[in-house]
């Protein structure tokens, strides 16, 4: 009786994690499969050209690449960064220091949550009927503020997470000393808070990177240089989307070099992300 | 024992001290006097209002919203519960050291001279001597004069405490509280600290809330025991712990409760 109750234990923990292991073993080789396809496939267009030239129309023989739209997402996304960290970093501020219980913080706090999970596609059109309509054409900047909109949730909520992580006593004890309340935020909250609101920025980066659907309503693409960002520009994401879909396979390898590019840069910033955490749970 | 014959002056007065938060009562009517250059010791059950009250000496409360204090507290010709008492200042002469050793993310030496700056301004010179004599009163410059630049986080956790002790004393405050300074720390770091009171209560004086009936016992000149917010007996600490004369002090330090 005892002993057979044991063997079927043994059995459904034998099965649960003959299962569980399997599930892993599909899910890490489907990730491998994609990751080593864009590398392969990627690598061999990673040339001089492929960072230096202007896309070069199919079927043509001369130099291709796609510098026009690595400069154009570079752009966007730096501007998208400037506009916002300041207002993400404040508004994580407010939360976590003044709009702690308020109807206004909780409001705010609730907002930010619903604005992280809405669809960017949905970010795209808005930005689209209120910049790109009333502009009356595509514009970097339309592009750039849909990326930031689609970045300032994830500052917000980090900001605020990494600043209630600062205990209590720490900020107690800058007050003991006589220092004002700013100076105590200053020096020693925002100070001690600081690695993890770089992080917050660095998640928001990389969680615009890939995106394509709100440039797809913003900022469009563009085969040429850039005069300004005031104009259609050109962009990696969007380049990938319609270079896929084209029946060229000239155009098909430089999707493949976007893809790998892509891939590669949200890999560079996990892992400063990584390391930037790894340095401060030392402390 | 020789209590008597010392004379002391009063260096913090406390009348009828009433305090709540919100609608809830937590001080009842506290009176005591604080003496100069001694050790008094704050014991009694959890919640039973001894931190409430010393953070009223240093206003830490003025953080929190709704809550309401009445009375007085004489500190050198201010009454520290009227509002118009500057805070800033009130609390460079009332320092104050908590239960978690809290170095501010930054090195040993500018830990110690973040209150100095808050306070004045020094040459590089000035500072360096400021910030050795703070750390030689907290009886830690002989183990950090070689990393002084190394993160105050890196230190164990009573070398932090007695960072956070230098870094009040620093400030030169009249008065330092201590809210059960020892709690997060082993005996070793606790002996240390308990040393350092003795040395520290020559320049300052020291108010210290303690779970431990034995540190009370052991650095303090007078013991005061609160219980659901009220000052129940205070004394000097040999007569409190020899001879009780309150039966709900005598319950609470032979163990009966709390």
């Amino acid at each position: 009786m005892l002993q057979s109750r044991m063997n079927r234990r043994h059995l459904l923990n034998r099965a649960v994690l003959i299962a569980s292991t399997g599930a892993a073993i599909i899910g890490i080789i489907m990730l491998f499969w994609i990751l080593g396809d864009v590398a392969i496939r990627g690598m061999s267009v990673m040339n001089w050209d492929f960072f230096t030239a202007l896309p070069a129309p199919p079927g043509e023989e001369e130099s291709s690449g796609l510098a026009n739209a690595i400069v154009g997402t570079l752009l966007m996304t730096v501007t998208a960064a400037l506009i916002a960290i300041p207002i993400g970093l404040m508004t994580g501020i407010y939360l976590a220091e003044f709009g702690k219980t308020n109807l206004f913080g909780r409001l705010i706090r609730s907002l930010s949550d619903i604005l992280v999970s809405a669809p960017s596609i949905v970010v795209g059109v808005f930005v689209y009927l209120v910049m790109v309509k009333t502009m009356g054409h595509f514009s970097g900047w339309a592009g750039a503020v849909s990326l930031a909109i689609l970045m300032l949730p994830v500052v917000i909520r980090t900001t605020e997470e990494m600043l209630n992580l600062v205990p209590g006593e720490m900020r107690e004890s800058a007050l003991a000393l006589g220092a004002p309340y700013w100076h105590m935020m200053v020096h020693v909250v925002l100070r001690s808070a600081k690695n993890g609101m770089i992080t917050g920025i660095m998640l928001s980066v990389a969680r615009v990177a890939g995106e394509t659907a709100p440039l797809l309503f913003t900022a469009m693409n563009s085969p040429y240089w850039m005069e300004s960002m005031n104009e259609p520009m050109a962009n990696l994401t969007v380049t990938l989307f319609n270079y896929a879909m084209s029946p060229y396979d000239d155009w098909q390898q430089l999707a493949w070099g976007a893809a790998f590019l892509i891939t590669v840069s949200v890999l560079v910033v996990t892992i400063m992300i990584r390391l930037l955490l790894a340095g401060r749970s030392k402390h | 024992m020789n209590q008597k014959e010392e004379k002391s002056e009063v260096k913090i007065k406390v009348r009828d001290l009433n305090f709540y938060y919100g609608d809830k009562q937590a001080l009842f009517g506290n009176t005591l006097d604080i003496m100069a250059n001694k050790v008094t010791a704050f014991i009694g059950p959890s919640g039973c209002g001894k931190s409430t009250h010393i953070r009223c000496y240093n206003r830490m409360f003025s953080l929190y919203k709704g809550h309401r204090s009445e009375g007085e507290i004489l500190f050198d010709g201010w009454n520290i519960v009227d509002p118009e008492v500057p805070e800033l200042e009130l609390r460079k002469r009332v320092g104050m050291i908590f239960q978690k050793p809290t170095p501010f993310p930054m090195t040993v030496y500018d830990n110690i001279a973040y209150g100095l700056k808050l306070h004045g301004s020094y040459s590089k010179s000035e500072l360096d001597g400021r910030v050795e004599k703070a750390l030689q009163d907290g009886a830690l410059w002989n183990e950090v004069k070689d990393c002084l630049h190394k993160p105050g986080t890196a230190l164990s956790g009573g070398q932090q405490q007695r960072l956070c002790i230098a870094r009040a004393v620093a400030a030169q405050p009249e008065v330092i509280l201590m809210d059960e300074p020892c709690s997060a720390l082993d005996p070793i770091a606790t002996a240390k600290i308990e040393e350092l009171i003795d040395e520290l209560k020559k320049d300052y004086t020291i108010v210290i809330v303690t779970h431990s009936m034995q540190q009370a016992a052991r650095v303090s000149d007078t013991t005061a025991f609160f219980y659901m917010g009220k000052l129940i007996e205070h004394g000097p600490t040999h007569d409190m712990f020899t001879k009780p004369k309150n039966q709900q002090t005598e319950d609470y330090i032979t163990g009966r409760f709390g």
